[in-house]
């Protein structure tokens, strides 16, 4: 096929046949690919790239029955506004904090649970504790802070029973503010870590097991071994989700925050997803929202490209 | 890997401890699980007499007898069954219509097009200029809402479009050669090549349909279409029935079974997930595995 279009551009091009002819020809010989790409390309340009057009409204008065064309230009008050905001400070200290203890405590769970796996000799223990810590990546965060409400409920939940019966007084993790973030970050190591393992476990199953065998020769320990080689196996993995996550760092889940977030611990469960949720869509302050929820993926992008450099200053390899 | 005869003491004793620590993570990760299917099955004295049971003493059906007393809870699984099936063919339609075009790699101007998806990944309008397309666009109470602004994953396409462009291309030229368009190749060729993606990607297509909940929270504002999760979120979060008080017009009414009832709910919400989960796990290694080649 490639071949054929070739020869055709060649004959087409010594015959000296314009070059829009060529470009038409192009386009009826590929003209069925073009129709499937139709709705695709429909879908990106109307629901990815008009919301990124209408971004603009960041710098204006929108006003829904004025509409975009029509809504008075702001510039930069919004951004103005919101900095000078109290809540501004505070969205920004639970935002980071929470990103901050997801890093340390929630990002190398997954890395420990696959080492500790791969460390594993009886296969069918390995695959039966795989196939159970899995499970909770499929389940709703619905389901995941629903089950939480039903064990930590201070009117009978199991867990409170459990902490009555060996403290004497039950906790109200619910509403204190104190345990909202532990709460969040244990909820996101129970959904997620076991899944988070399978990448490493693929890294970790392509590593030659002739240097394992070497290394046994050589006299080296079980824990070197570990360090010598199965780690450096997986460094490269580590730093691509290293990044990845660096550039996500101010998504917290709106899911999972909005879900756990009540009037008891708003003080401290608020971060810029949920409030630009409250303040837009509740509340109907879209320009303000907008503001907000741009200066979050300006911040994101500057992030993914900062962490990417210093990637790849540190001799790895970045995502791009 | 090694060899368990020269092992050292603290060799053993890690195996033991590591054995040990992998157990209890098992455990409790399926832990709240069978408490809370063996907790709707129970009455509501046995929950507050025994907190600690995996068999309920007397089984009892009267939660989900109640939860299916009036329609709600149905109304909304038929929502969630209803986006599920809808959404998850139109993600593979227009998925795997993109993704073929894409795999040609003499296509004018696919590259311009391959980078639009990929800044698509990195930059997004964000929350509000999002809603007010699909508001715009009149979608807000359909389904279309919670189908259409998530029709494709951008990262799903492009595993796939890589997918067919590892396909054997010989098969493809010789269909062309017997008068085959494009389309009658992907369709007759590489359509029936790529079942087992398609399954793979259906499955995870049709779990995040049936999970949604914040697409229904941004775009349904009409109770009778809202899904099961936000059901779900309103009975056990908010402990209250969506449509009104469900007992005041019923004369045989009982008094709801509070903690088991909560229980039904969250068991009639996890239940199809666990049932494909089998499913799933065959497939899925597979599917993260192809997303790990990208590069």
């Amino acid at each position: 096929m490639n071949t054929a279009l070739q020869s055709e551009i060649e004959v087409s091009a010594r015959q000296g046949i314009p070059k829009r002819r060529r470009w038409l020809s192009k386009l009826k010989k590929d003209k069925w690919l073009y129709i499937l790409l139709v709705p695709g390309l429909l879908y990106f340009l109307v629901f990815k790239y008009l919301p990124m057009w209408g971004v603009l409204i960041a710098f204006q008065n929108y006003q829904p029955f004025l509409g975009f064309w029509n809504s008075e230009w702001v510039g930069f008050e919004h951004f103005r506004n919101f900095f000078a905001n109290p809540d501004f400070f505070r969205l920004l200290r639970n935002t980071l904090i929470l990103a901050i203890y997801d890093l340390v405590f929630f990002f190398p769970a997954p890395i420990i649970l696959a080492l500790l796996l791969n460390e594993v000799r009886l296969a069918y223990f390995k695959r039966i504790v795989q196939t159970l810590v899995y499970v909770p990546h499929f389940v709703s965060m619905v389901i995941v802070a629903s089950m939480t409400y039903v064990f930590l409920t201070t009117s009978g939940g199991i867990i409170n029973e459990l902490v009555a019966a060996v403290t004497g007084q039950s906790i109200n993790f619910l509403a204190d503010t104190d345990w909202f973030r532990p709460m969040i970050i244990l909820q996101m190591m129970w959904k997620d870590s076991g899944w988070g393992t399978i990448i490493f476990l693929a890294a970790l199953a392509s590593v030659d097991m002739e240097q394992y065998e070497a290394a046994v020769v050589d006299g080296a320990s079980r824990f070197q071994r570990l360090i010598y080689i199965t780690i450096p196996a997986i460094s490269s993995t580590i730093v691509i989700l290293l990044i990845l996550r660096l550039g996500s760092f101010l998504d917290n889940g709106f899911e999972q925050i909005f879900l756990m977030t009540n009037s008891l611990n708003r003080s401290v469960a608020d971060v810029f997803d949920t409030y630009v949720y409250f303040v837009g869509i509740t509340q109907g302050a879209f320009s303000y929202s907008t503001a907000i929820g741009l200066f979050k993926s300006v911040v994101g992008i500057l992030l993914i490209y900062g962490s990417n450099r210093l990637a790849k200053r540190f001799g790895q390899e970045g995502i791009f | 890997m090694n060899s368990s005869k020269h092992d050292s003491i603290g060799e053993k004793l890690f195996d033991g401890l590591n054995y040990l620590f992998l157990g209890l993570l098992a455990l409790v990760t399926v832990l709240p699980f069978i408490y809370i299917i063996a907790g709707s099955f129970a009455t509501e004295v046995e929950l507050m007499e025994r907190e600690f049971f995996i068999f309920p003493r007397d089984p009892s059906f009267s939660a989900y007898q109640y939860i299916f007393s009036t329609d709600t809870v149905s109304r909304s699984m038929i929502n969630s069954v209803i986006i599920t099936i809808a959404g998850t063919i139109a993600n593979l339609a227009f998925t795997f219509t993109m993704a073929y075009a894409l795999s040609r790699k003499d296509l004018m101007g696919r590259n311009v097009i391959m980078n639009l998806v990929v800044f698509s990944m990195l930059f997004s309008g964000g929350m509000i200029p999002g809603y007010l397309v699909v508001k715009e666009l009149g979608l807000l109470d359909t389904y279309a809402a919670v189908i259409l602004p998530g029709a494709i994953s951008a990262f799903n396409m492009i595993i796939i479009k890589n997918f067919f462009q590892e396909l054997p291309p010989g098969l493809e030229e010789s269909a062309r050669i017997d008068g085959c368009t494009d389309l009658g190749v992907l369709w007759r060729i590489v359509l029936p090549l790529s079942k087992p993606i398609i399954a793979t990607f259906g499955l995870f297509y049709a779990v995040g349909h049936w999970n949604n909940f914040f697409s229904a929270l941004l775009f349904l504002n009409d109770h009778m279409k809202w899904p099961l999760q936000v059901i779900l979120r309103e009975i056990v979060m908010l402990s209250q029935m969506a449509a009104g008080d469900m007992g005041a017009m019923d004369p045989n009414f009982v008094e709801p079974p509070d903690q088991s009832v909560k229980m039904a709910v969250i068991v009639v919400g996890t239940l199809p997930i666990l049932l494909v989960y089998p499913f799933l796990q065959k497939h899925f290694a597979k599917g993260v595995l192809l997303g790990s080649i990208k590069g």
